[in-house]
């Protein structure tokens, strides 16, 4: 029917192409994505990290599935781990035993699972944090720092849902504590316990029910995130670190075909390598230790997954009792009296809500306080934006309070001090540790900041020391390139904006106290060297920063 | 290289800079020069990188070989040691199959191919035009339909939408199945399967005690007697689990009402940690705490298990025991509180 002359390809690769483009398309997505430019960072890394153990996890878990059996039925296990014969057991921990002893390469692939669940929350962890440091979260990227988060929660009630299957002593107790805190829900909390369970703890329902969550809702809600998340980064092309040639408006890296995408590819087996690596060498939760679920025996000492440590530790950082008051409150009500159990319910919630509320709403505030409404594609060295290092160490600090909580049992045996006190020095540090944290940091960015300035007006440290006619020794200093240079003077300076009136010419409060906080982060600032600065401080030296350091007073290192 | 540079973040997009007259800002140099790699001068070199990258896929091949010798070879071990080693050569197999394919292929892109950094603009996500014909789209769309002019149409379907969903909440009913009400369901928690006269065995042998067994510094692990002929073992047992010590009754703080609650010192108290439920397994004899090991509640046997440490607010319930014709230790009742983590029907 066509006019046109027909495309003939001539090469195999034109033939496929043609073949494929004419019947469902395509070339228009390579055009768009065989040539895309990634900027090339080694921390741009760690989301590839997270994406690889998801696909590892994935694979791996796919293979247990079909060796597990997520049942409660009672069973007399009869499998080839001898001190375990002839105990009745559920047919999951049975199951479980199964693949650890009887399916050659089953251990191996649990363990697989099991590091790269503790690997993948890591890398999304470490990965959130160097989206926050260098600020990767601001305008057009919002929405993609939420996902994120929900990629977070999501990720560690996979592992929640997940380390409980096997239904051995160690997963049993972890399910009774998760009992326990919903049962201190007000209202609805002895209902969700009893619906979860089947009944009452432990009930013969609930492995089932995880499996369902842990194999099929939560990966697919993952897997959904995951496109959703990758979709954002195509659409807003990656941010890069601000450097010569660098600008927001561009993008420099590498092309996706071949350099960028045999890199990424090649490190999904890098990673891979190294889980099959850990996984073949180190024991992970050695089920057959702890036994089948009994609700009356317990193992000192026991920890939770790593991910999972801070809302354990927070459980135990809270007193129950402070003196004779307890937190645990009888409320009446005219029909009778109710029980609030606030030393379970305010570890187990506040903390965590608090933490997960400012960070889903940080990309909001910062460009609230700063009113800085821009897109930004190119990324703030840390030390460049102080106020923002300073609130993520103080909330690192606060996080890690809580997980070193979580093993306080552990400090106090391994460094033979008392319980009691390194609980009494972890609830002062839960209070006090964010507020220095946030200082320090602070002020080590402006310190860094000022040595910046320092490399920039005086230029670099040459380490060759000049005796001068008169008899002084001076190191000499060298000028900069122009790329170093701009390095370290291309950056964003903040400034306090104070309270501004709106168009009725009234200040309204939340406007105040945006100009109160503006003011608290950005009173102290560095600004980066200007031109004219740096060509008045040659003029005045009357000759380059190339020469001797130690002709003017203000260069003299203090 | 004068390409690549469009000025600094602060003078790009639409956003007007507010006015500091000229800009006094250091020129972008551009992107350094490119620097060449040895490979890519030296036909030598490149040769070299090439049979590095070939060695690295071989090691490979070799990985995947050296996992099927571990798991034929090996065949199948039947104790933990064997296994180990077998699931250390699986491991390290697919370690070197892996590794020897990504290293072999971030080295080939490293070394061989084209290191350009190539410099791409970054476009609007969306233009404005768009936008705009966007929401003109939508208006017309909900124009329409007419939604906004006919109130009673938009409020009957958000009442059926609301309404819709609820089914789906209810049907979740029947994850409890055991047939009761609502008020019978969280009335469970206030029973345990202890009552008059129902002997303390112990955990997990089933043999009852006698109270001469019972001595001081020594601590049973307890379980009614018929805990194993229960309908639910387990549910039972996470209920009934009992501690059982004896103490120098004059170092006994007895509080009004449970004086007969000890027989001449032997305690009984409910093991279940009133915090969030683990055992509290874990009794000092010297000082006399009972220390739960999850979250190291800990509390003081000689103060009926008040809670003297911890995050626990509340004592552990004591089990009031007697002994019988037969000198062995049994129940006067069930425990006058519901045992375990607190919840909202307790009181």
């Amino acid at each position: 029917m066509s006019t046109t002359t027909e495309y003939t390809p001539k090469t195999t690769t034109g033939r496929i192409a043609n073949f494929v483009d004419s019947r469902v398309g395509g070339s228009a997505m390579v055009k768009e994505f065989g040539r895309k430019i990634f900027p090339d960072h080694w921390s741009f890394m760690f989301g590839e990290v997270a994406l690889y153990t998801f696909v590892l996890l994935l694979i791996s878990g796919t293979f247990l599935t079909f060796f597990f059996d997520p049942t409660m039925t009672h069973v007399v296990y009869d499998g080839s781990y001898n001190p375990l014969k002839g105990i009745g057991m559920s047919a999951a921990y049975s199951s479980t035993l199964d693949i650890s002893f009887d399916v050659r390469g089953g251990m191996f692939m649990r363990q697989v699972h099991h590091w790269s669940a503790i690997l993948f929350v890591a890398a999304v962890s470490v990965h959130m944090l160097r989206v926050f440091f260098t600020g990767a979260f601001r305008k057009p990227r919002e929405l993609n720092w939420v996902v994120g988060g929900v990629l977070l929660i999501l990720a560690m009630a996979a592992g929640f849902t997940g380390y409980s299957l096997p239904d051995d002593l160690l997963s049993g107790n972890g399910l009774r504590i998760i009992d326990g805190v919903v049962k201190a829900i007000p209202v609805v909390g002895s209902y969700i316990s009893l619906f979860l369970f089947g009944g009452e703890f432990p009930g013969t329902a609930v492995i089932g029910r995880l499996y369902a969550l842990h194999i099929m809702i939560v990966p697919a809600i993952i897997l959904l995130m995951v496109g959703i998340h990758l979709f954002m980064v195509v659409v807003h092309k990656h941010t890069q670190y601000p450097g010569p040639g660098r600008t927001n408006d561009n993008v420099v890296g590498f092309p996706v075909g071949p350099v960028y995408a045999a890199k990424a590819g090649g490190f999904f087996f890098i990673v891979f390598g190294i889980v099959a690596a850990i996984s073949g060498l180190l024991t992970i939760n050695p089920v057959w230790n702890y036994g089948p679920y009994d609700p009356s025996p317990v193992s000192a000492g026991t920890q939770p997954d790593w991910y999972i440590g801070f809302v354990d530790g927070a459980l135990r950082l809270m007193p129950g009792m402070f003196g004779n008051f307890s937190f645990e409150w009888l409320i009446p009500f005219p029909w009778g009296t109710n029980t609030l159990s606030l030393n379970v319910l305010f570890p187990a919630l506040v903390p965590a809500g608090i933490m997960f509320m400012i960070m889903f709403t940080w990309p909001w505030i910062e460009s609230w306080i700063t009113k800085d409404k821009r897109e930004h594609h190119l990324l703030d060295r840390p030390r460049n934006a102080p106020f923002r290092t300073g609130m993520g160490v103080a909330g690192v600090i606060s996080y890690c309070v809580m997980w070193a909580a979580a093993s306080s049992d552990l400090i106090a045996t391994h460094f033979l001090v008392s319980l009691n006190d390194v609980t009494y020095w972890l609830r002062v540090l839960f209070i006090l540790g964010p507020i220095l944290g946030f200082i320090v940091a602070r002020r080590i960015a402006l310190a860094l900041q000022r040595k910046d300035r320092e490399i920039v007006l005086h230029g670099r440290e040459t380490g060759i020391i000049e005796m001068a006619p008169e008899g002084a020794f001076a190191e000499r200093h060298e000028d900069l390139d122009a790329y170093k240079l701009h390095q370290l003077v291309n950056y964003e300076d903040r400034k306090v904006i104070p309270a501004q009136p709106n168009a009725a010419g009234h200040i309204s409060r939340s406007e105040k106290n945006r100009g109160a906080l503006s003011k608290f982060f950005f009173e102290d600032r560095v600004a980066p060297v200007t031109p004219s600065e740096l060509a008045a401080l040659k003029a005045e030296h009357g000759h380059g920063p190339a020469e001797v350091e130690g002709s003017s007073s203000d260069s003299i290192e203090k | 290289m004068g390409d690549h540079s469009h000025g600094s973040p602060d003078d790009s997009g639409t956003v007007a800079k507010a006015g500091t007259g000229t800009l006094d800002k250091f020129q972008d140099p551009g992107l350094p020069p490119h620097r060449k790699r040895l490979a890519d001068t030296d036909p030598r070199a490149e040769k070299r990188a090439e049979r590095q990258v070939a060695l690295l896929f071989i090691i490979s091949i070799i990985g995947t070989l050296s996992f099927f010798i571990a798991y034929f070879v090996l065949g199948r071990p039947d104790n933990l040691s064997d296994i180990r080693v077998q699931n250390a050569m699986l491991g390290l197999g697919t370690t070197f199959a892996m590794l020897g394919i990504g290293i072999g292929i971030v080295h080939w892109a490293k070394t061989l191919m084209p290191d350009h950094e190539i410099s791409e603009m970054r476009h609007p996500i969306r233009p404005e035009a768009d936008r705009l014909d966007a929401v003109e789209i939508i208006d017309q769309v909900i124009e329409e339909t007419g939604i906004k002019r006919r109130p009673l149409i938009r409020n009957t379907l958000i009442g059926a939408i609301a309404l819709a969903p609820i089914p789906a909440i209810f049907m979740f009913r029947d994850l409890d199945r055991t047939g009761k009400t609502a008020g019978e369901m969280v009335e469970q928690f206030r029973h345990t399967m202890w009552d008059k006269d129902v002997r303390l065995t112990r955990d997990p042998s089933g043999t009852p005690i006698k109270a001469s067994d019972v001595q001081i510094g020594s601590v049973f692990h307890v379980i009614p007697e018929g805990l194993d002929e229960a309908e639910n073992v387990l549910n039972e047992k996470a209920k009934a689990v009992v501690l059982l010590m004896r103490l120098d009754p004059k170092k006994m703080d007895i509080s009004e009402g449970r004086e007969d609650w000890h027989y001449e010192g032997i305690v009984a108290y409910s093991k279940i940690c009133t915090h969030v439920g683990c055992p509290v397994a874990l009794y000092e004899q010297q000082t006399h705490h009972l220390l739960c090991p999850c979250h190291q509640s800990t509390f003081d046997l000689t103060q009926e298990c008040k809670v003297i440490f911890g995050p626990a607010g509340r004592a552990l319930p004591q089990l009031p025991i007697k002994v019988d014709a037969d000198g062995f230790l049994v129940a006067q009742s069930d425990f006058h509180e519901p045992v375990g983590p607190s919840y909202w029907e307790r009181g």
